[in-house]
């Protein structure tokens, strides 16, 4: 490249709007939005669900929906894109302006193999075939270091782990030297271990081919750790656009500090302007109220044959814990450690294998039907997605109300709605919304329909099973607030189950690790922060993204010792004991035990890190 | 957030504010439906051939059994008085059939039996096979695995000959004909309804529904049923047209309808034989006919895009 053309933005887009033709009128996702990027350089586009953040790329390579329509213009090295024919486009795309998107299992053809995915975009762009583009494509896998790319080539998508597969994305997307990558979530849709890899590879590419990288995402970590020039947007405009280090240290636009503000940290757990944490009474510290022994779950796995043959899948293998009267207990852990089906177990919606639960000391193994029903008077739980968890064909009213009415039958009708009102205003909604129904509400509204038909019976215990994960970030902050809050008006334990060590360290009293159904570590919110002992712990906290560009960069990560085993193998539960290891998938292991390295704090047996 | 309310204050409140009506999923399913122009048109058509075959008594002078010998075979006349023939005698809109009775009111009759056919074939269907299909899918395991096999093996029976049996043994009537055709639909109602079923019982909210101590019934009759109604409206719609034409068929074997009663099938029938000499004894009863089950297919299709607009 010669010195005048580096001086040339790569992208450069001016006056650019998206609009959309609905039913219900003109919808505009992007309104007069100009930005530049030069060669080699990283723009974060920040911005929460509906900013119009994807849809400003999407459009401005010529992927838009059948019912929208541009103006502007989007110059890439002089050419604008958005007066190009589909023909022309197709010699950029997929070339020289490549693109991830967040889901890699549906981006990628379930029936090609691996290889001929990649080898496809060489032949189309390159006319690279044979042998050639098979060296090609080993190399631009070797690059996302993906160990033993050749073998990989003749794999299918499913028979690869969901980072796996984004680094294959970024491999394609990286086959024919492109001078744009568009990132579009890259890594929302994974684990934060896995996060913390698939950025990690992101940046080498950027040093070591020199290609642009428009990164867009809504989680400011992620944009901490990557971006060089930051534009945050909103409806569909960008409201601040700087270096990271402005749009971090010194945000102008309220939208951007209250983003900033909003999000929770795992370096700042007390931040002023959050609702806190109460601290525990000594009476409450006294009072157990809930105490799991040795809980085990297990599925069995149906293997196939003539005479089928099952296998234990062990999603929960053996957890104790106890809880006390007004106090939290977070439990993290990646995709498929079984947190939520311990949550489950305890709730007595699932069958336990083995174990007991005791509530105020009575075993729920004893309870029977009758008794159970009265027990969820007591045990409530709030679910991840708000939409799918609210019968579409009920009114709010009705999904508050149905806990009362099925556990309270005596309740006069008056009295029911008294109660349903009160908890509406509990929770922050217009009680005069009784009657409207979910599919009207924000993903936020209808979390607090759901908050408030797990409160309306007043329970003990409320299972939060990744309450606030699906929402954004601004939202978010009110839910956990609002849990707080209700937390402290109405002296409930919590067990908050989410996969964000952030904000279960906001709210949580004590933190539990789990691995593979398996109790890693457990401690106190500081001690396990401050203090990680277990090498999955330290992996777990090292991988979060921090927004804080300087923090972000300096950190030293711990990597993991290889992507997550599959459960069915017994030998994975002892990928952090390799010392008392038997090399056979289907022996019985150790069971590792868990150590008491300070008052409070426990840790699974590990070999030395 | 909303400033706390006292509780005083909260009574006052709910008097004044009246509670914001809230829009349902059925309210925006309406609005859809009535924006799709073929299915509102099909419905018109649909309702006046439906009252004309309600009133049929009143909208002819001639009883549908009424048989005048010398006026067999007639071509359509729409004026009384002599035709071109010199046949004196009131107009026969649709023509005279084989025995000298009149098309148009024996037309309007066949609709009165093809459409009661139709809807309560249907109705038997719908009642046997919701049940059915529901309980399958909701109990699932074992019981799930032996309802379904045995629904495949009355699938594998030909229909055709265990009708033939059925009319055999008990005689040719009027309402074992609406039994012996709901018998036969009820069984891809049962799967539709089963796997409709398979699929809201593992949605979240059934969960919770459970996690808030709402027993197995309410979650059948609050959750389940509701939710399956969707599916189950649009495919009662495309089952009508269907069991009209397995009637017809049956009327057409001669296992149908007994005379002098008609119904399309029979008119069809009885048409084609007369093709080459009598052509409007096929046609009007074969427009009429066709202009139904379009019509119903057009209304399931408007319901299938109004109730799930995702799957367009």
């Amino acid at each position: 490249m010669s010195d005048s053309s580096s001086n040339l933005p790569i992208l450069y887009a001016k006056n650019f709007h998206v609009r959309f033709a609905t039913p219900d009128g003109e919808v505009h996702a992007v309104n007069d939005v100009s930005f530049n990027i030069h060669e080699g350089e990283c723009l974060g586009i920040v911005g929460e669900s509906g900013s119009g953040k994807s849809q400003l790329f999407l459009a401005g390579v010529g992927l838009l929906a059948s019912n929208g329509r541009t103006e502007g213009s989007f110059l890439y090295r002089g050419e604008n894109l958005a007066a190009m024919s589909q023909k022309q486009l197709n010699q950029i795309r997929g070339a020289k302006i490549t693109m991830i998107f967040q889901d890699p299992l549906t981006s990628l053809t379930p029936h090609l193999r691996i290889g001929d995915q990649i080898t496809e975009a060489l032949r189309h762009h390159q006319h690279m075939t044979g042998e050639n583009a098979t060296k090609r494509a080993v190399e631009s896998l070797e690059l996302v270091r993906i160990p033993e790319a050749k073998r990989r080539l003749r794999q299918y998508p499913h028979e690869l782990s969901g980072g796996m597969r984004q680094r294959v994305m970024i491999a394609m997307a990286t086959a024919c030297g492109p001078d744009l990558l568009i990132a579009d979530e890259p890594t929302t849709a994974l684990d934060v271990t896995v996060q913390a890899q698939i950025l990690e590879i992101m940046r080498d590419l950027k040093t070591e081919l020199n290609t642009s990288i428009v990164l867009i995402s809504h989680d400011m970590g992620v944009i901490a750790a990557m971006a060089d020039r930051v534009q945050v947007m909103r409806h569909g405009e960008f409201v601040e656009s700087g270096t990271a280090e402005e749009v971090f240290y010194n945000p102008k636009h309220s939208y951007t500090q209250m983003l900033l503000e909003a999000m929770p940290r795992i370096d700042m757990p007390d931040r002023p302007g959050h609702t806190p944490l109460a601290p525990l009474s000594e009476e409450e510290q006294r009072t157990t109220l809930l105490e799991v022994e040795d809980v085990k779950v297990h599925f069995p796995i149906h293997l196939g044959g003539w005479f089928p043959k099952y296998k234990p899948l062990r999603a929960v293998d053996g957890v104790s814990f106890s809880l006390n009267q007004g106090e939290t207990l977070g439990i993290v852990g990646e995709s498929g450690c079984g947190k939520s089906t311990l949550a489950r177990a305890v709730l007595a919606l699932l069958p336990k294998t083995d174990g007991a639960v005791l509530w105020c000391g009575k075993n729920l193994n004893d309870a029977d039907k009758g008794n159970l029903r009265m027990l969820r008077k007591e045990l409530q739980i709030v679910f991840q997605d708000p939409l799918a968890s609210l019968d579409p064909r009920m009114t709010i009213g009705q999904s508050i109300s149905e806990p009362l009415r099925a556990l309270e039958p005596d309740l006069a009708r008056a009295e029911v709605t008294e109660r349903v009102h009160a908890m509406m205003e509990h929770v922050g909604l217009d009680p005069t919304w009784i009657n409207r129904y979910p599919h009207e509400f924000s993903g936020g509204q209808n979390q607090r329909v759901g908050i408030a038909r797990a409160m309306i019976v007043r329970p003990k215990l409320v299972i939060c099973d990744e309450a606030v994960s699906a929402l954004d970030v601004s939202i978010q902050a009110q839910i956990i607030d609002l849990l707080l809050s209700l937390q402290k008006t109405f002296g409930m334990s919590m067990i908050f189950i989410s996969h964000d060590l952030s904000v279960v360290r906001q709210v949580s009293h004590r933190v539990m690790v789990l691995y593979l159904g398996r109790m890693v570590e457990l401690a106190d919110r500081n001690a396990i922060y401050t203090d990680p002992r277990h090498p999955y712990t330290r992996a777990l906290i090292s991988a979060v993204p921090v927004p804080d560009p300087k923090k972000e960069r300096a950190k030293e990560r711990v990597p993991l010792p290889d992507d997550l085993p599959s459960p069915l193998d017994s030998r994975a539960t002892l990928t952090f004991l390799k010392s008392k290891r038997i090399d056979d998938p289907d022996a019985v292991q150790y069971v590792p035990q868990m150590i008491e390295v300070s008052p409070g704090h426990f840790v699974a047996e590990h070999d030395p890190v | 957030m909303i400033t706390p309310i006292l509780p005083g204050e909260r009574a006052e409140i709910m008097q004044s504010a009246e509670a914001v009506k809230g829009r349902s999923l059925w309210v925006d399913a309406r609005r859809r439906l009535f924006r799709n122009k073929a299915a509102v048109v099909s419905m018109i058509v649909l309702g006046i051939i439906t009252l004309m075959a309600i009133f049929a008594p009143l909208l002819s002078p001639y009883a549908f059994d009424e048989i005048d010998y010398d006026l067999v075979q007639r071509a359509p006349s729409w004026w009384p008085g002599d035709d071109v023939l010199g046949y004196a005698g009131g107009a026969h809109w649709f023509g005279m059939d084989s025995v000298g009775r009149d098309l148009f009111i024996r037309t309007l009759y066949g609709a009165r039996v093809s459409l009661a056919v139709g809807l309560v074939a249907t109705c038997v269907s719908l009642m046997i096979g919701v049940l059915y299909g529901a309980t399958a899918g909701f109990l699932g395991g074992r019981i799930d695995n032996l309802m379904m096999r045995f629904v495949d093996i009355l699938y594998s029976l030909p229909f055709i000959f265990f009708v033939i049996i059925l009319m055999v043994i008990f005689e040719q009537n009027f309402i074992l004909l609406f039994v012996a055709i709901g018998a036969v639909e009820w069984l891809t109602m049962a799967r539709i309804v089963r796997g409709q079923t398979l699929s809201v019982k593992q949605k979240e909210f059934v969960e919770a529904a459970r996690a808030g101590g709402v027993g197995t019934w309410g979650i059948i009759t609050r959750h389940i049923i509701p939710n399956v109604v969707g599916p189950v409206i649009i495919y009662v719609t495309l089952t009508i047209p269907a069991v009209i034409l397995a009637e017809s068929f049956l009327s057409f074997l001669g296992l149908g309808i007994r005379e002098p009663m008609t119904s399309w099938g029979v008119l069809i029938s009885e048409g084609a034989n007369a093709l080459e000499t009598a052509p409007w004894l096929l046609i009007f009863p074969a427009v009429f006919m066709a202009i139904t089950l379009f019509c119903f297919n057009f209304i399931g299709d408007g319901l299938r895009d109004a109730l799930d607009p995702k799957d367009r």
